[in-house]
């Protein structure tokens, strides 16, 4: 029998089969009693695959053909930013100067990483129209833990510590943002979006306090809609004595048209691996610089890079700061990539990259506005909602329109979120997309619509051509089985 | 399974059955647990937990998204529907009978007066 590739190692393994041929040891032998005490030694041989070299290979190229990617084909997961990330960033992020470098040889030895630290954090400051960034946090909601850790900093500073104990966050909010204030220790309280989807002047009004810690924030917000009402709503808050907290997730709507610190935030993070140039999805590192303006620079991360003459430093010595928040530097190599991005795009392209990211977003609104609700009329920015409240009276869920969506050979959009819209598909094109892939995905939007009127089991059976079919989601969670049983 | 009629409800979509002046039970209502598809894991509080009108008190899972339960009532939790942590397709099953959440115990006759009966919550529904 050929043994099928969508098998697992386990099973295609055969006894004493193998894929490394090895000379006898010249190592005189020890008996593993004489090395390690009884009670660590293994009574029974561990199971370990036994394959050729070729099987292990098909195996592993056979799971990475079922693996979709940008790279594969379009993804407009909302909020997630799935665009393709130049290969250049990547060749660069490899140089050996960059990429076999230690974290703890001596500065002096590694001045050129120091220079793209300092660099990078020059742009982003430009980028984010903040006084001081700090490229330590992993991603963003670390980044947004530290900023809050910023902000509990600055209360204590000013012996409102104990009384400032409440994050506002507003009900369309990504859910890591009122997940971090938790972490954080605050207490969040929620604010309702007013019918526009924006943040509700009365509703935030009524909300703030002497208890307010702060506000966190997303703007353009999940609707992908800009709030419009941020210098106002800046106001509110400051005067009430919070502080504004900016979820970079969206950035990719405003790169060179606006930047936070024009809005009124007093902390900002950028998820690098979304809006500059890292492939992310899979788990990997991604990077959440944090921004802070000048009167919470004293709270920021150490160490910090700080240049004297032609010479960079790492220093210690910051008495106020909340403490290093994740290992070294960050991850040193998504920061190296988002700096070959910007310095690639410069600031003309940046600003493209968010006319493009908008244009592509509201063309494809445009298209699907006849088939499918669209709960918030108004231009959209990166991104936009979309509400599948019509097929679902005819018995069609924004699940079946998501799973379907797959046998056309496209990622599915984010689904069921915001929480605010109803059976919501939240869709981002980005800016790397080119007309003709839009209107395949728009063609294909619109012929699900129609199915689901006149042939829903097309639909509500989705995926017919995938290796794994309709997943029992709810057996799954309610009873999951999550170790490998041998048969 | 209790008779919808003789339940209270609050825009969040919470019940709240008068067992006693004083003694209530508390669950979500058949709207919410339709909205919230399949139930996949209920987080109920502690017995004797202290609630104030509005606090957070459970957690509901599904398999579209996870929602906070707000106590439509003050007191102190008397009873926890504990089969729905082994059973939580109940909650979908019988929101208004074995899918019920909580008991208070209240320290006076609680207040119904700010909540809706069920002719006024299925009218509040439709507008949704």
């Amino acid at each position: 029998m050929t043994a099928v590739y969508n098998d697992l190692l386990f099973e295609i393994s055969r006894p004493g089969r193998k894929g490394y041929s090895l000379p006898e040891s010249s190592v005189e032998k020890t008996a593993l009693t004489d090395v390690l005490p009884e009670h660590l030694i293994r009574e029974e041989a561990a199971e370990l695959p036994e394959l050729s070299e070729l099987q292990v290979m098909r195996h592993y190229t056979g799971l990475s053909n079922k693996n979709f990617g940008i790279e594969t084909g379009f993804y407009p997961l909302g909020s997630c930013t799935m665009k393709y990330n130049p290969k250049v960033n990547e060749d660069i992020a490899r140089y050996s100067g960059f990429a076999q470098i230690h974290p703890f040889q001596p500065a002096k030895t590694a001045q050129g990483a120091l220079e793209l630290m300092y660099r990078l954090e020059e742009n982003l400051k430009e980028v984010t129209g903040m006084d001081a960034i700090s490229l330590q946090p992993a991603a963003g909601a670390q980044g947004e833990w530290a900023g809050l850790l910023i902000f509990k900093a600055y209360h204590e500073a000013n012996g409102e510590g104990e009384q400032r104990r409440k994050i506002l966050v507003p009900d369309s909010a990504h859910g890591t943002n009122p997940a971090s204030a938790v972490v954080a220790g605050y207490d969040v309280v929620e604010i309702k979006s007013n019918e526009q989807g924006r943040v509700g002047i009365d509703a935030l009004k009524a909300a703030v306090g002497p208890d307010t810690a702060g506000l966190m924030l997303t703007n353009p917000n999940t609707l992908g809609l800009f709030e419009v009402d941020i210098v106002e709503i800046a106001e509110i808050v400051h005067e009430a004595g919070g502080l504004l907290y900016y979820d970079g997730a969206n950035a990719n709507a405003i790169l060179g048209k606006s930047t936070p610190g024009e809005m009124g935030f007093d902390v900002v993070h950028l998820n690098l691996h979304k809006s500059f140039s890292t492939p992310h999805g899979g788990g990997g590192p991604g990077s959440g610089p944090i921004g802070v303006k000048d009167y919470l620079k004293a709270f920021m991360p150490s160490p910090r890079i700080e240049k004297e003459g032609d010479t960079y430093r790492v220093t210690t010595d910051h008495p106020q700061s909340i403490g290093r928040v994740k290992g070294y530097f960050g991850n040193f190599g998504v920061n190296v990539r988002a700096y070959a991005y910007i310095r690639s795009m410069g600031a003309e392209g940046l600003q493209q990259v968010s006319e493009d990211a908008v244009l592509h977003a509201n063309y494809l609104k445009a298209r699907l506005e006849p088939y499918y609700d669209t709960p918030y009329s108004s231009h959209c920015k990166h991104e936009f909602v979309l509400s599948g409240v019509r097929q679902k009276k005819l018995g069609v869920r924004t699940l079946d329109i998501a799973k379907r969506l797959l046998d056309y050979g496209f990622y599915a959009p984010t689904v069921y979120f915001p929480l605010i819209v109803e059976e919501c598909l939240m869709i981002e094109p980005t800016e790397t997309e080119a007309k003709e892939q839009l209107d395949a995905f728009a063609d294909a939007m619109i012929e699900i619509a129609e199915d689901a009127e006149k042939n829903p089991d097309t639909v509500t059976g989705a995926p017919f051509t995938k290796a794994v079919k309709r997943l029992d989601e709810v057996t799954a969670a309610r009873k999951p089985v999550v170790t490998y049983q041998r048969s | 399974m209790t008779d919808k009629t003789k339940l209270y409800f609050t825009e969040e979509h919470e019940w709240v059955e008068l067992i006693n002046d004083d003694y209530v039970r508390v669950g979500i209502s058949d709207y919410a647990v339709e909205q919230l598809g399949d139930i996949v894991f209920v987080e109920l509080p502690e017995l004797s937990t202290e609630l104030e009108a509005e606090d957070e008190f459970a957690t509901v899972e599904s398999v579209k998204s996870t929602s906070e339960i707000y106590s439509p009532v003050k007191g102190t939790v008397s009873k926890v529907n504990s089969d729905l942590e082994d059973e939580p397709e109940k909650l979908n099953e019988a929101p208004f009978g074995e899918g019920w959440l909580i008991e208070i115990q209240s320290s006076e006759p609680v207040d119904v007066s700010g909540l809706m009966d069920a002719s006024a919550y299925d009218e509040y529904v439709s507008g949704l």
